[in-house]
Parts: structure tokens; C-alpha cells; sequence
């Protein structure tokens, strides 16, 4: 798609294209059999094909289809169909999707459709949207990026650590789209999860010593590592403290912490690696009590720096009451409840109902729960909040 | 690809030609196109006169309307325009983000549709 998508220059036909040649091949090869280079086959005619619509289009000259062809190819990097090209021109059309002149609210639906090759069925479903509505998203970016002529082309290395930031959030909201507490369907929301780690190692591999980049896959795996725990038989939310730990999936965490020591071995900290490295503390603790919180509530310091947002603040000062006590970080979580954008949040009166919780205050517990459900939470939450409230008034 | 810039301002009155601003003023766009023209891209620019200056025409059912004023009443004052032959948008992006008027206003950055050579669609020249 990749490699169709810059020898054409417009991705929609782009993606006809190469739909025309898997059929064609679907038809073809089980008869006559299979192509010496198979790949090289399909490229070539979902080229054929594509070049063909852009003529036929009564919208658009043959001259001007062919001039925007040529000028996708002579933008290119000669190398034929070779792996450092085959890399290029999937990076150029994640770079693409995710480029700044596009909306940001459409940057991770296009990615999901192009770079991933989701239904747009699934991404409506997964963006609570009528599929109408998404597709007719998906075809105005798809015609900005081919009218305003954002280019399929990997930037020059001068300006790939700049672009590559938001290649990585819209990874990291792709991930967040299937891991947070949401109505919707579960598998979809799974589906996610796996697309974002499939980014994100696509992303290492092609642009490898980049620490970030490995930073952001290693806070994916240790993350996604803890899935199976996060939803109990029942269906409701296990928070991290009385997960299962032996549910944990081992393996994706030693991938992870070898990729974070990986990227810390750079020397060259950010975000993502400090993110991982959070995620690091709880998953090399063999228990809940094992956690070494002080070191946790140092790291969201540190993330402070890179991210200061209320959100950081908040999760620094609940680190901080778990490594110095309730009444250290309730304190914290007052100033920060100060801010009137952050008090919208649940999350944030959730955190406050616990502490004061632990240190006995149960009527401004339940109070603080109260305001926690007011600000309607998802489904989940919304049982998990409910549940604590009758414990609370017993 | 062309691309043309629509060069927004405050609405404000521009400074005097004569005074520091006004000087200063033209200082920073003459550095800016310079080095649009330096790099081959620059096809056309202009300063507009404002708003109040300008005429709107509509013909509708045979009959000629002229408006006093501009065409759209909006805050910020359409004030000069740039044309560029370039790359694509990244380029144009980065042209763009260097002309007086991405500081101090807005720039909007409109791609030209691209019409072949002998279509009669095309201006000729």
C-alpha cells in the first residue's frame, strides 16, 4: 500500500488499486500459480490499475494524472522495490496520516484505515461515531493530503525528530483508544492495542537508535502486558493494586524492559522512556506492597518536566501518597485540584476519595466519590465508584 | 505545486510609511521575499490596500450589485498576498512561517488548482 500510495500520489486510489490486484490475484494465482516475486506483481499491477482510474477520472486530465504521477515518482528515491525503499514508503505514509496541516481528530482514524488497513466499520465502532460520518472524515483528509499536496515522502533527517513526535502520539492515542475503560466492543478495543504495538515495532525498525521510539514500544508491551489481569470474570475494572499478578504476560514484559534499557542506554531521556520506566517499577514488583513507590513518585517528577500537566501532577502526588503516606499526597492532590480543568477530571476525586479513605475521613470520602460519579465517568469506573460508596456508608 | 498565501493582519491601521514602523515594516517583508526569490519560488507578491478601499460585485439576474467594503466582514484585515511555485506543502509551510505576517497575524496557505497545459481551462501566458 505504502509503495502504491507514493508512486500514485493519491492515496483513495491508491487504495483501490491495490484492493483491484489482491483480487486479481486471488483469481489468478490459484490457476496459473504464483509469481516468481509476488509482491513485485501486485505492486505493479495495483499501479497499473490506479493510473488507469486517474485517466478515466472525468475530473481530472490524463496530462494532470500523469504529471502527478511522474512528480510522486520523481520525488522519490530511485531504488525500486528494494527493502531501504519498501521502509521508506511506509514511514512516508505514516508520517503522512499523521501530518500537522491535518486535523488532529483525524490523524489516528486515517492512520488506522491506511497504515493498518482497519475497516472503517471498526474505527467508527471504536470512536463511538455512525460509519457514515467516519468514512466521510476519512475521504476529506485523504483529498487534503492529496490536493494540498502533502507529500508521501519520508522529510529530510533535519526534520524527522520534529514529525516523528506526532507519529508517536497518534501510536500512543491509538493504544489509549483500546486500553482505557470505554463502552464498546472489547475485541475491537484488543484490536487496538495490537495495531499500536504493530506501529510502534514497524516505527523501531525503521527508524532504529531513535530512544523514543523504543521508549514509546516498550511502554506499550509492559502495558499491554497487564491486560489479561485488568478485567475481572465478571467484566468490571481490577485496579493495578489487586490485579493477579501471575496473569502478567512475562514475556511481553522482558521484551519491554529490554527495549526501555535499550533506549536509556541512549542518554537521551523523554516522555515515552520515562513513561515505560514507570511502567517498569510495577511490573518488575513482585507484589502490590513491593512497589517501589518512591522511585515511581521520582520518575513522574521527572516526567513533570516533559509533560507538565496537571494529569502528570495528580499521578505524582497519588505516587506520593502511597511511598510518604495518605496526608503527604492528599496535600499534593489539593494544590492540583486547584486547577479548574483538572477538578473535571474523575480520576482526580477517585484518587482524593481513596486517600481520605485510608485516613478515615469516610464522609468526605463519599463525598468525593459523589463528585467523581457527577462528572460521569465510564462504566466501569462508574460500578467501581458505586462499589466503594457502599462499602464506605456501611 | 503553486500555493497562494493569504496574508492576514490585525485590524488595525498599518504604520505610516515614512515612520521607524512603517520602515521596519518593510524591512522584514523585503528580507522575507528576498529570500523567497533567491530561492526560485516566488512567483508574485503584493501589498493590498485595506479593506475600506475595496468594491464587491455580484451579478445576479443581469443586474450588477456593488458593495462598498470588502466581501467577507471579518476581525482580521486581508492585507496582501504571495505566490509561490514549490515542492509541496511542507515547503510552502516552512515559506510561509517566515513572511511578517505569520507573527503578528495569520497566514493561510491555499494550494492553486494545478489545470494542464493546453486546457482551455488554463489562462493564457
Amino acid at each position: 500500500m505504502a509503495t502504491v500510495a507514493r508512486l500514485v500520489g493519491d492515496l483513495a486510489v491508491a487504495e483501490d488499486g491495490v484492493q483491484d490486484a489482491c483480487a486479481a490475484a486471488l483469481r489468478q494465482w490459484p490457476a496459473g500459480g504464483m509469481p516468481g516475486n509476488p509482491r513485485a506483481w501486485l505492486i505493479s499491477v495495483a499501479r497499473h490499475k490506479a493510473t488507469d482510474r486517474l485517466r478515466r477520472d472525468s475530473r481530472r486530465g490524463a496530462k494532470e494524472a500523469e504529471a502527478a504521477r511522474d512528480g510522486a515518482v520523481l520525488a522519490s528515491p530511485p531504488g525500486g522495490l528494494d527493502w531501504a525503499s519498501r521502509a521508506d514508503d511506509e514511514l512516508a505514509l505514516i508520517l503522512a496520516c499523521c501530518h500537522p496541516a491535518l486535523d488532529p481528530a483525524v490523524r489516528v482514524p486515517l492512520t488506522l484505515r491506511t497504515v493498518c488497513g482497519l475497516a472503517t466499520a471498526d474505527i467508527a465502532a471504536a470512536f463511538l461515531v455512525p460509519e457514515p460520518t467516519m468514512a466521510q472524515r476519512l475521504v476529506r483528509a485523504k483529498r487534503k493530503i492529496r490536493d494540498a499536496g502533502i507529500p508521501l515522502r519520508v522529510p529530510p533527517p533535519a526534520e524527522l525528530p520534529d514529525r516523528l513526535g506526532g507519529v508517536l502520539r497518534v501510536v500512543y492515542l491509538v493504544f489509549t483508544a483500546g486500553h482505557k475503560p470505554a463502552s464498546g466492543d472489547t475485541l475491537v478495543r484488543a484490536g487496538l492495542c495490537e495495531q499500536a504495538i504493530r506501529l510502534a515495532r514497524a516505527l523501531a525498525g525503521l527508524v532504529p537508535g531513535d530512544p523514543e521510539v523504543a521508549g514509546l514500544l516498550a511502554l506499550l508491551l509492559l502495558t499491554d502486558a497487564r491486560r489479561a489481569a485488568r478485567i475481572s470474570d465478571t467484566g468490571d475494572l481490577v485496579l493495578l493494586a489487586d490485579q493477579d499478578r501471575s496473569r502478567w504476560d512475562r514475556a511481553k514484559i522482558a521484551d519491554g524492559e529490554a527495549m526501555l534499557a535499550a533506549a536509556l542506554r541512549t542518554g537521551r531521556p523523554g516522555r515515552y522512556q520515562l513513561q515505560a520506566a514507570i511502567a517498569a517499577c510495577h511490573s518488575c514488583a513482585g507484589s502490590a506492597a513491593e512497589t517501589d513507590w518512591r522511585e515511581i513518585a521520582a520518575l513522574y517528577g521527572e516526567l513533570l518536566r516533559y509533560e507538565p500537566t496537571p494529569v502528570v501532577a495528580a499521578n505524582r502526588a497519588a505516587a506520593v501518597a502511597m511511598a510518604d503516606g495518605p496526608a503527604a499526597g492528599l496535600a499534593m492532590l489539593d494544590v492540583v485540584s486547584a486547577d479548574r480543568q483538572l477538578a473535571r477530571w474523575p480520576q482526580l476525586h477517585i484518587a482524593r476519595a481513596e486517600l481520605l479513605g485510608r485516613l478515615g475521613r469516610s464522609a468526605d470520602a463519599v463525598a468525593a466519590y459523589r463528585t467523581a460519579l457527577d462528572l460521569a465517568p465510564a462504566a466501569p469506573e462508574r460500578a467501581f465508584i458505586t462499589s466503594r460508596i457502599e462499602e464506605l456508608s456501611r | 505545486m503553486r500555493y497562494l498565501f493569504l496574508l492576514y493582519g490585525p485590524d488595525e491601521p498599518l504604520p505610516a510609511p515614512g515612520s521607524p514602523a512603517g520602515q521596519q515594516m518593510i524591512h522584514e517583508w523585503r528580507a522575507a521575499t528576498d529570500a523567497m526569490a533567491r530561492a526560485g519560488v516566488l512567483i508574485d507578491c503584493g501589498p493590498l490596500q485595506p479593506p475600506a478601499t475595496a468594491t464587491t460585485v455580484q451579478v445576479r439576474d443581469g443586474e450588477t450589485l456593488l458593495t462598498d467594503g470588502p466581501a467577507a466582514e471579518i476581525k482580521e484585515q486581508f492585507g496582501g498576498y504571495t505566490l509561490i511555485d514549490c515542492a509541496d506543502l511542507d515547503e510552502a509551510l516552512r515559506w510561509a512561517a517566515t513572511v511578517p505576517a505569520a507573527f503578528n497575524g495569520k497566514v493561510e496557505v491555499r494550494p492553486v488548482v494545478q489545470i494542464p497545459a493546453g486546457d482551455p481551462a488554463r489562462a493564457p501566458g
